[in-house]
Parts: C-alpha cells; structure tokens; sequence
C-alpha cells in the first residue's frame, strides 16, 4: 500500500516535472517542434520507473501539456482558427476533436520518448 | 541498458517523428508537417489570435530619421503620423508586414514564377507562364530604369522595403503567418524587385487578357473566315455612351498609323491556322476586371461640393488585394487603399482632393509570329535578313527536384513566348513574340506617390502624366471645386484592327508606329452636365482619330446605367452616391427583356417555359438577392445566345471566344433578320430570330426546373458570391454571400469578382469619407478582423473613414491602440 502511493507521488511528479521542461524548451521555437523527446528521454533516465509506466507518465506529460495550451488558446481565440483548421485537416469542423487529435499526437510521441529514455537505464 | 528494447523503442520513436515531421502527399497537395503544424508552441495555435488582443506595442529601431506614432482604430486601419515621408513609408512597410506578410510573399511568387519552388512540379506550368510572359523581365527594366534615374522613388521604395524587413527581422519562427506553416515554408527578404514584381502582377492583371484573347480571337478569325468574324465580333457599339460624352471635337493626331497596304490579304484574311495555346496556363485575367468611377460637381449636390466614387472591380480575395491606411507627414496627408507590396496609397484622398481609377481596357499587347533560321533560335527573320537573337535565362526551382531552366530568346519585339520549347501539339513550329507596353520600364509608383501630395488640377495632370501601364481612367475632384477624369497611359497608336490578332513578326509595316502623346489622352474637366465617369466602356466616340481595340474588351451598359443615373440626380448626397454604387438595376435587361419578348412566339411554348416567361416579365429589373427573375432571364438570354451563335461555334476543337451580348441585342433592336440566326446544321430550313427566342426560351426552362428543384432560383443562391482565399481552400474564404449585383450592373458583383474597394469621398472643408473592402485588415485567418468588413459589404453598407489630425484622432472614441517607433 505505502509503496504502491510513492509510486504515484512518483507518477505524479515525473508527469509535472517532463510537462514542465517540454513547456520550457517550448518557449525556445527556433529549436524544433520535436525537442520535447529530448527532454522526456532525460526525465526518464532520471526518474527511474517501469517501461509501461515511464510510457504512460511521458505520454501525459505531453497530451495534457498539448490539451491545455491548445484549450487556452482556442478558448481566448472564440475557436475562430482551430474551426478552420478543422476543416482543413479534415476534422468536420470540430475544434473539440482537433484538440483531442493535438493532445494524442503529444501523447504518443511524449510516451515513446519516455519508454525509449526507460530502457536506457541500467535494468535495477 | 535493455538494448533490443531500447533500439526498438528509439526507433519507433524516431520514425514516428520523422513522419510527423514529413509533409504527405494527399491527393496533388500536401499535408502540413503534422507535428510541427499541430505543437501548440510552434504550429497553427500560435497564429490565433486572441479576440481581445492589446496591439499597443514599442517598436524601437536604429533605421528612421525621427519618431513615428500610429494609431489603429476599431476597424485596425493604421493612421501613421511621422515627421519625415521615408519613416511613413518604413512605417507603412512594417504594417503591411506585419499584418499581411504571407500574402506579399505569394503574391510577388506568383508574378515572378517561383510557386513551385514551394508547392512543386504541379506548379511549373503557371511558372513557366510568367517567366515566359517576361514578368521578371518587365519589373527589372523599372528597377534599373528608376535605380538610375530617380533617386526619390528609389529612397521612397527602399524605404518600404526596409520597414517590411525589420517586420521579417524581428518574426519569431513561431509567429509566422499561418500560411507559411501549413505549406512549410518560411518568409524571404523583401526587395525592392519584388514591389515592381507585385506592380507587373497588376499590370498582367489589368492588360494580360490581350495575352489569352488575341491567340483566341486569332483562332477564331480563322475558323469563321473574318467576314463572318466581323459581323460576330464588330468593333461598332449601337448604345455606346462613352467616357467623353458623344461629339466631342477632338484635335488632330500628331500620328496617323498607316495600315500596311497588303494587311487585308497578308493579316486580316489571312486564315492559316496558327498557334493556339492549349497549354496549361493560369487562368487570364478576369474578363470582368474593371471598375466604376465618377465624381460629381457642387452643381448637382445638396452640400454644394463635388462627390468622387469609386469602386475597382477584381477578383474578390482574402487576404484581400487592399489594405486602408491614413499616412500623415509635414509634406501631405492622405486616406485610403494601399497595396500590401508597394508603398503610398493608391486609390484616396488628401486633404485637398481625392482621385480613383477604372481601368482603361485599351490593347498594349501584341503577338508578332517569328521565323526562326534554325532549331537553335539563335537567328530569326525581319525585314529579309537574319537578325540574331538574345536569350534570356530564367532558372525555375522546383521544390523535391530538379531545376527547370528557361532559355527565352528575345526579339526586338520582346520575348518569344512561345517556341519549339514551350507550345502544345496544336501549335507545332510556330514560335510567337510578344510586344507589351509592360515590359517598358514604369514609374507607376511616382505617380501615385504625386497623387498623395497632388494639391489641384495641374499637380493630378502631372502626376498621372507618368503613368504608362495598365491604362487607367483617373478621376479627379478637388475641394476647390474641380472635377476632372483623364484616360492615361502609353497608348499604342493602332490602325483599324492592328494587334487584334498575331501579326506577322518578319516585316517592320506591322509594328506599332507611336505611342499617342499624352495631351491627346482623352481629357474632361467641369463638363456642363455637372459630372464625369468611366465604367470601363470605350473612352470615346468612333471620332476619336486612333483605334481603342476590339470591343469585348469594353463592356457598354454598365457605362449607360451610370451616366443615366447621375443625370437624373441633383441635390446629391453621400448617401445617394452610396447607393448608386450598390445599384442593382439591370439596364442590359432593361432593353434586351423587351427585345426577347418581341421576338418570342408564345404560343409554341410549352406550359413550364410559359411560367417561366411569366417569372422574367414580372421582374422589376434590379439583380437583388432573392430575385428570381434575373436568374430566368440570364439563363434564357445565355440560352438565346447558344442557339444564335453555338452553330457557328461548335464544330472547331479548339474553344473560340464567344461574341459578345451587345452584338446580339443591337441586331434584334434593329429589327433586321439577321443570317447568323440560321442553324447552319439545318440544310432545309432557314431560321430566324424569333425561331431561335422561342427555342432558347424552351432550352432554358429545362435547366431552370432543375435549378428551381434544387431550389437555387434566388439569384443570390444561383450566383454563389464568394470571397476567396488566395489557396482557394474554402474554410479560409467566405463562401455563398447574400448579395445582388452582377455582370453589366453598377454592383457589378460575380460570383468571384466585383467591387473590391467601394470609395465615396464628400470634398467638404473637413473630408466626409466612407468606404470598405470585403475582407479585413487582418491578414491572418487566426484574427478576429480577418474578415471583419465582409458582411458589411455584402448588404451594401459603408464605414464612415477616420481622417483626421494627430491630436484629433488621439481623441477620438474609435482610436483604440497605439505603436510607437522610437529612434535607437
């Protein structure tokens, strides 16, 4: 029981700290769009946690980073843009699933990031 | 390490970034780079804008001479107050970057051939079109002409293309313009180069028809024989209300053109079938492209002071093709439409007059066919020797492989657009010059840069004195109570047909003999009828010592309902000229419905066509939204058309040019029975006129159940307006507008063309403007003002401009934000 609420502390954190640093390294955008992979592979490595489970922390680190920039930006722009774009992609015209799409494009990247950055480690 | 894991896992990883990182092919298009395009730090979600965005901002820059201050107010027009006219014009630069980069980047590509540098091969025949067409060939004689000779036009336009730079200088790669990311390609420099480019592009656009009808009028002179060609194609307008009213005494011409005494037989009957370009090429420039202008004198307002409209008919677009701006400097203030790519303002007013333009729709382009000596085109024939040819090389890039390289060889007539290297089977060994006043070097920017200073009628007069291409009607009206329109530009002095069709390229008699002095540029200043105008029709009556050009190249009726209106008027308003500018009135039909009635044999028709009938006879002649009279009539005129003429025309494999609306109309006026109207494809009988009403009538009621079953009768349904982005990508463009309006109407609004910036300035002591474009200032499909004025326009309404000085407009309730550039 303890053990199984560190590792959720653990989760918890790797998710924040991973979301932080993609956030940050973000804000640098003459550095590609993709450099988040970076950073949630060192995270990865620092934070040592079972493959499945580094996968799913990078995964939400990520999707929910991508989820709700995309949402504060769509909210403040009266979803004038990610209509269009919806429409473009083609997504019917829903901003709502072109968010959905923006944060699993994050998600899976960000998690194979993480799972590659699991199996760098020495095995424990 | 777990390395089997470990390499798997990185490689899945890296290949999925790779394909996100990857545009894909769709159909002919490309996607986006994915996951660029949708990483909320870097793709499209940069690019929407907040709806209550704060555009106050510092700018702080080493490159003007003094302080700039400009105010947008709630619409986001700029007004720009400097104390130095190169800062204005940096000023005016950074602005039109700023809110309108990604569409001079595609624009100036378009003119110059380089699209497919970023979209790919499927672009290279647009490419090659303009290349060939000597666009960069026309804009580098005005650079070095004006790099050598005019230092003022060349500070005034370095300074705009600095001002544009240090926009591009500061762009963070994430807040680049939306279309740069979804085609995944990043903004370039700008040059001076490219604003005479975006000027050439207008020149093409405004006199490059003649590029696409002349080898089209050629063919079709060829097919017919030119007897019937002339009877189907007449130069002679019956209703013609030109420009410079009837029976004006025009002075002698200082150039008589001489037809060459073997024209009749060597070019105008000459019927051997000649090229024919069936080449992919960018559309031709609209047939409708023209505009309404006119002003009116004190004599006619309630206010005592003259009215100037004007409203330039183009391809309706967003990011549109305008861009208001107020530029204010101790030299001159001035309002109004400017181009995103070149600085000044180009259709306004200052604080002493305000001016417009239509286009002038006279022939500046030729085709001459060349002989060349051998498969190399090094030498060709002129004038019985060999001549040896130039050749110009234009290297186009192709994005995802390798270069295309153009060899042009260059004539003394110009370019040779088309050769052994570039034509299509049908037009197998014939090698065709092109001659256009284009390709002259220009100081179209002068003019419009005097234009915003112009204080009276001598300072217009000048100012326009320097305008070459396209041929413009300027119409002039000053606060002190001028009114004035002038035709300007380098007129080609034509004998009878000379140009219509391609002229032999190997004898000196066929090439243009002047160009016509300025002061013998049709002229009108305070007429007695208390008005000017031009609607694109012929400037002058048949006594009018030089040739205009064929006439579909100026339609009449618009022209007709204009002058019949402002005659009609006095005790004018603002409000009035509003809404004759939105006038829906169909004067076409007003004359060719009574005609087609004449004509018509009721009682062969069937009951459907009978109701029909019934619908166009009870229309009230205007082209409103939900009308469904004008949807009948143009289907049944359309129709009538295609049983006159569509015998003649259908069995060539090559499409022919239609004749125009006016030819038809002006033989059932005439009450003659005309030979044209018999189907030739019926050997026993002779049909007339009213056998082909009456059988148009029947065909058009098919196609008119099917509309109404679709229910799409309403002719704002039918017509579909709509203003497009320049992809064409339909969630960018605002689609099927309610608004009337048409061809030969003065709210000439098409389905994609029309009145692209609709002006009307009251010359009061305190400037009374309004006007609007369908689009917004916003360039970016992200913004809330991208497509701000765009219903306004549809119904017809107009925004009062603010013009007004610096410490009034501070004040004032509409300013909203304020960017100040500051000196280093």
């Amino acid at each position: 029981m303890k053990n199984k609420i560190t590792i959720n502390i653990k989760f918890i954190t790797t998710i924040l700290v991973a979301a932080l640093l993609a956030y940050a390294i973000g804000i640098y955008s003459i550095l590609p769009w993709w450099s988040f992979v970076i950073t949630n592979v060192i995270v990865a490595i620092a934070i040592p946690q079972k493959p499945l489970t580094s996968f799913f922390s990078g995964a939400l680190a990520i999707g929910l980073l991508w989820a709700c920039l995309s949402m504060i930006i769509d909210q403040s722009n009266h979803h004038i843009l990610s209509t269009k774009v919806a429409t473009i992609l083609p997504l019917k015209g829903s901003y709502i699933t072109l968010i959905i799409v923006t944060s699993i494009i994050g998600a899976i990247v960000g998690g194979l990031a993480s799972l590659t950055g699991s199996f760098a480690r020495k095995t424990n | 390490m777990r390395l089997l894991p470990f390499l798997t896992s990185a490689i899945v990883t890296l290949s999925l970034v790779t394909v996100l990182n990857t545009q894909l092919s769709i159909g002919p298009t490309k996607s986006p780079k994915l996951g660029y395009f949708l990483s909320p730090q870097h793709g499209f979600w940069k690019n929407a804008e907040k709806v209550n965005t704060n555009f106050d901002a510092s700018i702080v820059t080493n490159e003007l001479k003094g302080n700039v201050d400009v105010y947008l107010d709630d619409r986001l027009v700029p007004h720009i107050y400097a104390d130095h006219d190169e800062d204005a014009y940096f000023v005016q630069g950074y602005l039109h970057a700023k809110f309108r980069l990604w569409q001079m980047d595609f624009q100036t590509r378009v003119a110059s051939g380089r699209l497919s540098e970023i979209a790919g091969a499927d672009k290279l025949s647009i490419d090659r079109f303009f290349r060939r067409l000597g666009m960069v060939y026309g804009a580098e004689q005005t650079e070095a002409a004006i790099n050598a000779n005019n230092p003022e036009m060349k500070s005034t336009v370095d300074a705009y293309t600095a001002g544009v730079n240090a926009y591009i200088k500061q762009l963070d790669p994430a807040d680049m313009p939306f279309e740069f990311k979804l085609m995944n390609y990043a903004p370039e420099k700008w040059t001076p180069a490219k604003t005479y480019l975006f000027l050439m592009f207008m020149s093409y656009d405004l006199t490059g028809r003649s590029a696409a009808a002349d080898l089209q009028l050629t063919n079709t002179r060829d097919y017919l024989g030119y007897e019937l060609f002339d009877k189907l194609y007449t130069n002679h307008q019956d209703s013609l209300d030109p420009i410079i009213p009837k029976g004006t005494v025009y002075q002698k011409p200082s150039i008589i053109p001489i037809k060459p005494a073997i024209a009749d037989s060597a070019y105008l009957h000459q019927t051997t079938a000649v090229a024919y370009t069936n080449v992919e090429t960018p559309e031709a420039p609209n047939e409708n492209n023209g505009s309404n202008n006119w002003a009116v004198s004190g004599s006619k307002t309630k206010s005592g002071r003259p009215i100037l409209c004007s409203d330039p008919h183009l391809g309706l677009n967003m990011p549109s093709l305008w861009y208001e701006v107020q530029i204010t400097t101790p030299t001159h203030s001035t309002y109004g439409a400017s181009f995103p790519g070149s600085p000044a303002v180009i259709i306004g007013f200052n604080d002493s007059l305000a001016w417009g333009v239509t286009n002038a729709g006279r022939d500046v382009l030729d085709f001459y066919e060349i002989k060349f000596k051998d498969t190399t085109e090094s030498e060709y024939w002129f004038n019985g020797t060999w001549n040896a040819v130039t050749k110009r090389t234009e290297v186009i890039k192709v994005k995802d492989s390798a270069d295309v390289v153009e060899e042009i060889p260059m004539t003394h007539w110009g370019p040779a657009m088309y050769d052994a290297h570039y034509q299509n089977p049908q037009s197998k060994g014939r090698n065709l010059a092109i001659q256009w006043t284009a390709h002259t070097s220009s100081t179209g920017v002068e003019t419009f840069y005097r234009l915003n200073r112009a204080k009276n009628y001598d300072d217009y007069i000048k100012a326009i004195s320097l305008w070459t291409c396209p041929g413009q009607n300027f119409v002039l009206a000053t606060k002190s109570g001028d009114i004035a329109i002038k035709q300007q530009g380098a007129f080609v002095a034509r004998w009878e047909r000379q140009g219509d069709f391609i002229m032999p390229g190997d004898d000196s008699t066929y090439a243009w003999q002047g160009i016509i002095p300025n002061e013998e540029n049709p002229t009108i200043k305070n007429p007695e009828r208390g008005f000017v105008s031009s609607a694109n029709q012929k400037s002058t009556d048949e006594t009018y010592p030089y040739y205009l050009g064929t006439a579909s190249s100026f339609p009449l009726y618009r022209g007709i309902s204009v002058n019949k209106h402002l005659i009609g008027m006095s005790n004018i308003t603002p409000e009035d000229m509003q809404a004759l500018q939105t006038n829906n009135y169909n004067v076409f039909a007003a004359t060719a419905r009574p005609a087609l009635m004449k004509y018509l044999q009721v009682e062969k028709l069937s009951e459907d066509a009978k109701r029909m009938v019934t619908e166009m006879t009870n229309w009230d002649l205007f082209n409103s939204v939900n009308s469904k009279g004008i949807t009948v009539f143009k289907i049944v005129w359309d129709s009538v058309e295609q049983a006159v003429w569509g015998d003649e025309l259908a069995g060539s494999s090559i499409p022919l040019t239609k004749p125009d609306a006016f030819v038809l109309l002006d033989q059932m006026l005439r009450d003659s029975n005309w030979s044209v109207a018999d189907d030739i494809n019926t050997k026993d009988k002779v049909e007339t006129l009213q056998d082909q009403v009456t059988l148009g009538i029947e065909n058009a009621t098919q196609k008119l159940l099917a509309l109404e079953k679709e229910n799409k009768l309403e002719w704002s349904l039918f017509k579909a307006t709509k203003v497009l982005h320049l992809t064409k990508m339909p969630a960018l463009s605002r689609l099927n507008l309610p608004i009337g309006g048409g061809v030969n109407i003065i709210n000439a609004t098409t389905e994609n063309h029309g009145p692209s910036w609709r002006m009307v300035v009251h010359l009061t002591d305190e400037i009374e403007a309004y006007g609007l474009y369908p689009g917004g200032q916003s360039g970016n499909p992200g913004s809330p003002y991208y497509d701000t004025f765009v219903d306004y326009w549809a119904a017809g309404k107009y925004y009062r401009l603010l013009f007004l000085a610096k410490e009034k407009l501070i004040q004032h309730e509409r300013t909203k934000w304020h960017i100040q550039f500051k000196t280093a």
